[in-house]
């Protein structure tokens, strides 16, 4: 009975209703961490369930910054998913390139084989690695756990990579390497800029995924210094209670580098994932 | 000494025999057209010729220097490909200065040989745009442009234009054609398409199956065909190809198609079955005493000639007139073959007897 135009400007509506129903269910609980986080202590359990309180305050913030280490977890947390995230898309661009332009023998196994890395969950490795890195020095080491997040990120990493290269034609480089380019300069000068939204992807996905990561910090590093920021927010939970207010502005701050890193890269992301998308 | 030699080449992708022994020599300045069904192996040669892909036997020799070995970047060859692969994130002018730059020309001297490139394909007002701003036709043209700044030793195309439409097509094989005149390099062209082989080649070397069926002239492979692919291949409308029997009459050979005595040739053979090849504007309309019954199943006409489908002895068979008869289908008509225009096969083998 509806025109083809009234329906389809129904169905554009209801894509957006859709749209906005899953972007406001995704970013409530940020907006609940944030909540909390100005809460004063005083009204946390006084005021019932309110979208906004009656009286906010900075204290909390100022207390984690001032009065707890967490500075320093954050520093930690910054350079061990910083160099993961480096090291992890600079070898995961090497192997993905490999597996996207060559024919190797034994190709299809070490495929395999990493992907049998991804199957089994992390707590049954957790005690080999222990027993691993202890003698090396890498436990209560912040180059332990990029050691980890890093050999940890590869394969998916590397998958990803290669999807991005699959995409780029081949004849690109032909081209270049015709023209007079060596392939390792065909790869720099015209397969590089073209794979900059695979490469920012890559780098997103390994940051945030080593910035989060718990159950190996936890385990591995118990020391103050060595200790990151997903270790640190656990500190806030006493047997006795659970500073709520401290640890929400903690979770507050520690989403500021990443949404800081998402920005940045966030140009080549919108692409990159899309792109990523297509070739599956 | 010749521009380019292949030697006893073959190619095998694992278990796949895709080339399989091509012996070639190019002239310098000759411009060969290598055609072919999809798939004979056409773009493998070319790219052994470019470096892209290995020998797995024979040689390949360019301004006689055994190129085997050597790295594309290092045998002074252009490439036009398919697609065309142009640098999508560089501009035009980027595009076509990108192989100078390589070889560190010096700036004044890449201004001026994209300069003339630009001109010479028209190509001035777009210097600075992206590809993806440009249409199918100027992707070409740079990818030409590209090409020829560098006043490479050959230049190899790869279907080159089989992603334009018809006119553009037309339009690009006399561009190519009048460039090559020009500039006068070598030049090895890719094409399933026999009308671009026939209106361009100074040679043609005719594959199929990864083997060279035949190497020579436009006119020589129409005239001429060395066998059945061939004969099928080049030319359109087709060669028509009809079963005829043998009957041995004086020193010459009856050839029939069913009950009908089509033409006698003035030689002996010795079997009793041929493939008798007739390009259809050798077969002409004849009155009913000096011609055999054919029965008119279609009529195309085209303005510049017509086409008709008729049947003799049950086998179908195209005649192309440029006279404008009247002649309409269901109707019986007559016609006559000449001997000399007839050319016989094998059956079994295709080959040219
Ligand atoms: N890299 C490759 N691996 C395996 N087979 C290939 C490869 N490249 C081409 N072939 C095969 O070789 C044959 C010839 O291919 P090609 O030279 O591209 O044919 P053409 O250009 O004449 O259409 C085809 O059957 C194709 O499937
Ligand atoms: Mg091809």
């Amino acid at each position: 009975m509806f025109g083809s135009k009234t329906r389809r400007r129904l169905l554009s509506i209801a894509h957006y209703v859709a749209i906005a129903a899953y972007v406001v269910a995704a970013l409530f609980p940020l907006f609940w961490l944030l909540k909390v986080s100005v809460t004063p202590n005083s009204l946390l359990y006084s005021e019932g369930v309110r979208l906004w309180p009656s009286s906010i305050t900075w204290d909390h913030y100022n207390s984690v910054i001032h009065h707890t280490d967490f500075p320093l977890f954050f520093v930690n947390s910054t350079i061990v998913s910083g160099v993961t995230a480096a090291l992890t898309t600079l070898f995961a661009a090497g192997a993905g390139y490999a597996f996207s332009r060559f024919v190797f023998r034994g190709k299809v196994w070490l495929v395999g084989l990493m992907l049998v890395t991804q199957m089994f969950p992390l707590v049954m490795v957790i005690a080999p690695i222990f027993k691993l890195f202890a003698p090396l020095g890498l436990t209560n080491s912040l180059t332990g756990l990029i050691v980890i997040y890093t050999a940890y990120n590869i394969p998916f990493a590397a998958f990803l990579m290669q999807s991005f290269f699959d995409g780029i034609p081949r004849e690109l480089e032909e081209a270049a390497m015709i023209d007079g380019a060596t392939r390792l300069g065909a790869v720099r000068q015209i397969v590089l800029p073209l794979t900059l939204p695979g490469i920012a992807a890559t780098l997103g996905f390994t940051f945030t995924a080593a910035w989060s990561e718990l159950l190996f910090a936890l385990m591995l590093n118990s020391k103050q210094e060595a200790t990151t920021f997903p270790v640190g927010l656990l500190t806030f939970v006493s047997k006795f209670s659970v500073d709520f207010g401290q640890m929400m502005a903690a979770g507050v701050l520690a989403l500021l580098p990443v949404c800081v890193f998402f920005f940045l890269i966030q140009r080549h992301l919108v692409t990159g994932l899309t792109a990523g998308a297509v070739k599956g | 000494m010749t521009a380019i030699t292949i030697e006893g080449v073959t190619k095998n992708f694992g278990p796949v025999h895709v080339l399989k022994g091509i012996d070639l020599a190019i002239e310098p300045g000759e411009f060969v057209v290598l055609i072919g069904p999809s798939g004979c192996g056409k773009s493998t040669l070319l790219r052994m010729i470019a470096g892209l892909d290995d020998l797995t036997a024979g040689n390949i020799y360019i301004g006689g220097r055994r190129v085997n070995d050597l790295a594309p970047k290092d045998r002074d060859i252009a490439m036009v490909f398919q697609s065309y692969a142009l640098y999508p994130h560089m501009t035009v002018k980027d595009n076509m200065s990108f192989s100078l730059k390589l070889k560190r020309t010096p700036s004044e001297a890449i201004g001026r040989a994209v300069g003339n490139a630009a001109n010479l394909l028209g190509l001035n007002a777009l210097i600075g745009r992206k590809p993806r701003e440009l249409s199918g036709g100027q992707r070409q043209r740079v990818a030409m442009g590209r090409a020829i700044v560098r006043k490479p030793k050959a230049f190899l195309f790869d279907e080159p234009l089989s992603n334009l439409d018809a006119r553009l097509r037309e339009q690009m094989r006399f561009e190519i054609r009048k460039l090559h005149r020009d500039l006068g390099a070598t030049s090895v062209y890719v094409t399933h398409d026999q009308i671009e082989a026939m209106t361009m080649a100074d040679r043609i070397v005719a594959m199929n199956g990864g083997i060279v069926q035949q190497v020579g002239s436009p006119l020589d492979l129409y005239d001429n065909p060395a066998n059945l692919f061939v004969a099928g291949f080049i030319g359109a409308p087709a060669m028509n190809v009809l079963a005829a029997d043998c009957a041995q009459s004086g020193a010459g050979t009856e050839l029939r198609i069913g009950a009908s005595k089509l033409v006698t040739v003035d030689r002996t053979l010795d079997v009793a079955r041929v493939s008798l090849g007739i390009r259809p504007e050798r077969v002409r309309l004849a009155s009913a005493d000096d011609g055999v019954p054919a029965e008119v199943v279609l009529v195309e006409p085209t303005g510049l000639a017509t086409v008709a489908h008729v049947t003799v002895g049950g086998q179908l068979l195209n005649l192309f007139t440029t006279e404008r008869p009247r002649i309409t289908a269901g109707e019986t008509v007559y016609i006559r073959v000449a001997p000399e225009d007839v050319r016989l096969f094998d059956p079994e083998t295709g080959a040219r007897i």
